[in-house]
């Protein structure tokens, strides 16, 4: 019998046949919907335009977020805060207020779990997928549904193999290897398909990383990017004190890929992404002389307290470059809290860094962060197209959490190597 | 009725479609879409018509699930969206809210070329070029919710979520 792929087991344990296929349109049950402040109003309103709409919540699965603007910076999003907070709240369903973290780490960190299927109204939903959920991001008419029926329908997506052999050198991230996979897939190389990263560099990559691996699949256009459960999911999940929602999860070994891509891990340096696409890739040895303003750690990518420890490590008894705004936001207040703890913050102001609350704001242009007519951003997230930084006139670069901490205090794009 | 084409570059993103500096605007439609794809082309949103097509290359609708990015595009009196492909949460996100997103060769359409759109036939006509553009027809799933108008019409009709 033909193996089955990660996307092919997990969706077919939501079905009642127990089996797909590859490109069968199926309605499976989902394990969790979420929906955020951005696009939860929408949402909210499409439910009630569904006869008994809320009388289908599962009230300790549906989960509310409010982490795209926090604090609210104006009145017209507090209403729409508002919105969310008192449907949430009014329904008995899960709330994630402002400042407790973005909603993919947030998911991770307390939710998402091995073999889960996960729908939320954001792209970067696929994140959980390093915990080897099928989680993708769908629309607020969409989730609206599925929170009302409990069930969604997809079509089992193609997968396409993402082999990563070798070992991580010093200096180079799980967020160097994701943009050396999108450099070779493009914004569409994988557009409805389930990213399915192997090889040894990814056995060894704990959890924290491979959630940047998989939240950013979305920008090669996939539906979700998963990751086999093996002990270091189990170790993660530890880590969080569930470890009882462990499973074991490997795809079968005769399963069948649509395409492959590979590449050796121990031949890389740090990678760059240029204006304005997140595939627009080199090694950051071909990135000379970019001056840039303002550099931003943050966003659902990175920024787990793996990340802010080395940006820490890179920090340590240095300074930004003078002139530069650096921002810096733990992706949740368990991160947060954590780099308080450990003196991570006051390095960070030290440094002189502003470290704003767990959220969205800088990341996608909403608060905090906009850039100055022809800025140049250096930022750890996960887009820098046209306008997401808040202001069209301005140009973005990516790079990993240690990438950006280098060029922070350097003032240019820098090598982090050279601080580790 | 026919209108006019309005062309756009390949990887159309929807930071650039309604830009997220407008997320204070997401729950008063009519006034985001006064910025529709203003980022793309300054002067679409004062001058697009009702029932003017919105043309892009590939991969339209790339980047985030805001449904915004779609309604916007609707409410702007748009009849449809035409792109040689799709990001996929755009594409399922236009659907359900009853936008048609046709995926045809776009490289046969010019800006401002005038347009003829028959859904049910698979064809786009070309009447200033002079050329008939036949396309594939979607996904029984999908087309069977985009001719109720969308998904909540489409469930509310067959009492649930079923597959057509
Ligand atoms: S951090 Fe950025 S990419 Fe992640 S969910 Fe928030 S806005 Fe989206």
């Amino acid at each position: 019998m033909q193996g089955k792929t990660l996307a092919e087991k997990i969706i077919g344990w939501h079905t009642g046949e127990g089996r797909v296929s590859t490109g069968e349109v199926v309605i499976v049950k989902v394990d969790y919907t979420f929906s955020h402040d951005a696009a939860g109003p929408l949402l909210i309103n499409q439910i009630g335009k569904l006869k008994g709409g809320t009388a289908g919540l599962d009230k300790d699965h549906t989960i509310f977020f409010i982490d795209h603007a926090v604090p609210s910076p104006t009145k017209d999003l507090s209403n729409d805060q508002a919105i969310v907070r008192n449907y949430a709240m009014g329904n008995g369903l899960v709330l994630s207020d402002a400042g407790n973290g973005i909603c993919h780490q947030v998911m991770a960190e307390d939710y998402a779990a091995p073999g889960n299927l996960i729908l939320g109204t954001d792209s970067h939903t696929c994140t959980s997928g390093g915990l080897c959920a099928f989680a993708t991001g769908m629309g607020a008419t969409d989730i609206a549904i599925a929170m009302s029926l409990r069930k969604t329908w997809l079509r089992v997506p193609e997968s396409l193999k993402v082999e990563i052999t070798g070992h991580l050198p010093r200096g180079v991230f799980a967020k160097d290897l994701i943009l050396k996979a999108l450099s070779l897939l493009g914004t569409d190389g994988a557009t409805y398909k389930s990213l399915e990263f192997h090889g040894s560099a990814i056995d060894e990559l704990d959890v924290y990383g491979r959630l940047t691996l998989t939240n950013m699949a979305v920008e090669a256009g996939a539906k979700t990017g998963l990751i086999q459960s093996d002990e270091r999911t189990r170790q993660y999940l530890r880590d969080f004190s569930r470890e009882e929602q462990w499973k074991e999860i490997y795809p079968d070994e005769n399963a069948s890929y649509e395409s492959e891509i590979c590449f050796n891990a121990s031949e890389l340096e740090p990678q760059v992404a240029l204006p304005n696409s997140p595939d627009n890739v080199k090694p950051i040895s071909e990135v000379k002389d970019v001056k840039v303003n303002e550099v931003f750690i943050g966003s659902c990518t990175n920024t787990r307290i793996e990340d802010m420890r080395t940006v820490a490590q890179i920090f340590k008894n240095k300074e930004k470059a003078k002139g530069l705004k650096l921002i810096v936001t733990p992706s949740s207040q368990k991160v947060y809290l954590k780099c308080v703890k450990e003196g991570i913050v006051e390095m960070l102001m030290r440094a002189g860094a502003i470290v704003t609350p767990a959220g969205c704001g800088v990341c996608f242009g909403a608060l905090g962060g906009i850039p100055a007519d022809g800025d140049v951003i250096f930022s750890s997230s996960n887009r820098n197209f046209p306008g997401r930084t808040g202001n069209p006139k301005a140009q973005t670069y990516l790079g990993s959490p240690a990438t950006a901490a280098a060029t922070a205090i350097n003032g240019y794009v820098s090598d982090p190597r050279e601080y580790l | 009725m026919s209108s006019r084409a309005w062309k756009f570059k390949d990887n159309i993103s929807t930071d650039e479609i309604t830009p997220g500096r407008y997320v204070g605007l997401r729950s008063n439609i009519p006034e985001l879409a006064k910025h529709t794809l203003e980022d793309a082309r300054k002067e679409f949103p004062s001058e697009v018509k009702s029932g003017d097509f919105v043309v892009g290359g590939k991969n339209f609708g790339m980047g985030s699930s805001r449904e915004h990015a779609p309604l916007v595009i609707k409410t702007c009196g748009v009849r449809a969206v035409l792109a040689q492909s799709f990001a996929r949460i755009f594409y399922r996100n236009a659907i359900n809210i009853g936008l048609p997103a046709v995926i045809c060769d776009t490289t046969k359409i010019d800006e401002g070329d005038i347009l003829d759109l028959d859904l049910t036939k698979g064809v786009v006509t070309n009447l200033t070029k002079n050329v008939e553009i036949v396309f594939p027809r979607m996904s029984k799933t999908m087309e069977a919710i985009l001719l109720e108008g969308g998904l909540i019409p489409y469930v509310e009709k067959h009492g649930d979520l079923l597959l057509a």
